[in-house]
């Protein structure tokens, strides 16, 4: 078997002149948690929705679960779960009967029962979908993705519009189906949650792959370089260092005072996060050129 | 939940067309007769509009459409035109509904994401058509017997002709009613692009209206579609045979409701083929 859940390779995609994924390369290992994250229109969810096997790429080469999406059939489709954005729910029915429907369509699913109290409906269970509150009918959309035993979950934004609680309970829920050894692609906007629950992360903008690493290295080292920040004759100043403290000391020295407002600071994950969409609205061209050309000639190949 | 890793557990097949297929139906069922709009609109409405007529236009008995013809209840007329309404009902319209609203509302995409074959996504909303358009027939003969006296036939020929003009109808109403789904690009706009078409065809194909009295060029427009020949096989099945003189050609011309009815389905099950997404467009 192979050792990758998921490969990306030069995967490109125009909607008529426009291009919306222009060259991006990665990998996701088997059990392995994965967060996209990137602004709205960035090229995440086109980049989801082909390897979904919803929208044909453009060029490049996509494997997922050692299969084309373009090819994918059903029995390719019941190794996958997808938790879609947002997506219409049959009101009609209750939690157990949509949940059952589901059931059926997968050659080895899930306890229905069992499903409804890991998400945690057991009381809603014979309640109308139409009749529940927006969180809980995105727990029902957690539970239909589930339903199916997936080895690889697709997650659009899970969790917006839910409490801070509620949030817990589905990260809860998300580390059992880790432990079950789910391969997990997580797309959302909350870096709290990335940091949560990935292993690794991507930052898409402009079309483009603009990092990709452990959340803890993401960006790079240049990415983490603490920040000293003053104030001199009524002026901000601010200076990153990899030697604050000496830099500090200094300062201290040069102005032969107490540094006015002297603060020392290592820039958060979303300060990191900014930085990166920043730098990718300002300078379209940064990194990922050379790497997109090479893929280029590589996807005619393929094709 | 069971710690099973998926993938240590490879090979299960899919569950097959048919097994899938009669699980859809029974969730498209539940589903059906949950809907207060749909039971009313699609189901009883062929229902409460014989009603109607019998009771608005029954009060002075029965009435003669021509004087060499017997007399018949207004329920009698009507019988045949309601239960091609409720072919067109049950079959295109609610089919024409329901796929565009899930179309639009994700529900076609989610199932799109799943391993249900399209095959048993169509056999669901088909067995759906079936088992309650077979209801709403059987509903309309009880209430046009019981309620209002209308005499059924006893032939067996007679019922041969409405079992495969209700099957063939019926079938060529879903397929088209699916093809149609692509229209509607809202679930707000699939009513209102829907209905009015199924409302037209009713007035000018013999339901609402005698189809005798309506001008030639009106008749000539209405046998394009498939319900005006929908209503004249359920006329030849339920009106005695001297009111064949009042059918164009003066007969009941069975073959040409066979031949339009089979020219209906093929077009529509190439149409629905063309036409069917799961979602509704990929670039």
């Amino acid at each position: 078997m192979d050792t990758h859940a998921v490969q990306v390779t030069g995967l490109r995609k125009t909607y008529g002149g426009r291009t919306a994924v222009d060259g991006i390369t990665f990998e996701i290992a088997r059990g392995e948690t994965f967060a996209l994250l990137g602004p709205n229109g960035a090229g995440k969810s086109t980049t989801v929705e082909i390897l979904e096997g919803y929208r044909r790429r453009s060029g490049g080469d996509v494997r997922v679960l050692g299969v084309d999406p373009g090819d994918g059939g059903l029995d390719w489709k019941a190794r996958l779960g997808i938790v879609l954005q947002s997506t219409g729910q049959a009101g009609l029915v209750t939690v157990r009967e949509q949940l059952r429907q589901f059931a059926g369509f997968y050659p080895r699913p899930r306890d229905v029962d069992g499903v409804i109290a890991a998400v945690g409906l057991q009381r809603q269970a014979d309640t109308r979908i139409a009749k529940l509150s927006g969180g809980q009918q995105r727990r029902v959309d957690v539970a239909l993705g589930v339903i199916g035993r997936p080895e690889l979950l697709f997650l659009d934004e899970p969790t917006t519009g839910f409490d801070p609680q509620a949030r817990r309970e589905f990260w809860d829920l998300i580390r059992t189906l880790q432990a079950d050894g789910t391969t997990i692609v997580l797309t959302t906007h909350y870096l709290d949650e990335a940091a949560q629950l990935a292993d690794r992360a991507a930052v898409i903008a402009g079309g483009r792959l603009r990092a990709i690493g452990t959340l803890d290295r993401l960006g790079g080292p240049e990415a983490r370089v603490p920040i000293v920040r003053w104030r001199e004759s009524g002026v901000a100043r601010a200076e990153r260092t990899d030697r604050p403290l000496a830099f500090a000391n200094a300062l201290s020295a040069r102005l032969g005072t107490e540094p006015e407002q002297l603060e020392i600071v290592r820039p958060s994950l979303e300060d990191i996060y900014l930085d990166l969409v920043e730098d990718a609205a300002t300078s379209p061209d940064l990194g990922a050129a050379d790497s997109a050309e090479a893929d280029l000639s590589k996807a005619e190949d393929v094709r | 939940m069971t710690a099973v890793t998926a993938a240590a557990l490879p090979g299960a097949a899919v569950p097959g067309v048919l097994r899938t297929g009669i699980h859809r139906t029974r969730f498209e069922i539940l589903q059906y007769f949950r809907a207060g709009d749909t039971v009313f609109f699609t189901f009883l409405f062929p229902v409460f509009m014989l009603a109607l007529f019998s009771v608005a236009f029954g009060g002075d008995g029965d009435i003669r459409l021509a004087p060499e013809l017997p007399a018949i209840s207004m329920a009698g007329i009507h019988l045949p035109g309601m239960l091609a309404a409720g072919l067109l009902l049950s079959g295109f319209q609610n089919l024409a509904v329901d796929i565009a609203s899930e179309r639009s509302d994700g529900t076609l995409k989610r199932l799109g994401g799943t391993p249900l074959s399209p095959v048993a996504y169509f056999a669901g909303k088909i067995g759906q058509v079936a088992v309650t358009g077979t209801l709403q027939a059987a509903l309309l003969l009880a209430v046009a017997a019981f309620a209002f006296g209308v005499d059924l036939p006893a032939e067996p020929e007679r019922w041969l002709t409405f079992t495969w003009v209700f099957a063939l109808g019926i079938t060529a109403a879903a397929l088209l009613g699916v093809a149609v789904s692509a229209l509607p690009r809202t679930a707000k706009s699939a009513t209102a692009v829907i209905v009015p078409i199924a409302l037209v065809l009713q007035f000018i194909s013999g339901v609402f209206l005698t189809f005798s009295q309506l001008p030639d060029w009106l008749q000539d427009i209405a046998s394009v579609f498939p319900l005006k020949w929908m209503a004249q096989g359920m006329r030849a099945v339920f009106l005695p045979d001297a009111f064949a003189v009042l059918e164009r050609g003066e007969g009941w011309n069975l073959l040409s409701v066979l031949l339009a009815l089979a020219i209906w389905l093929v077009a529509g099950l190439v149409a629905a083929r063309l036409t069917f997404r799961w979602i509704r467009r990929d670039a």
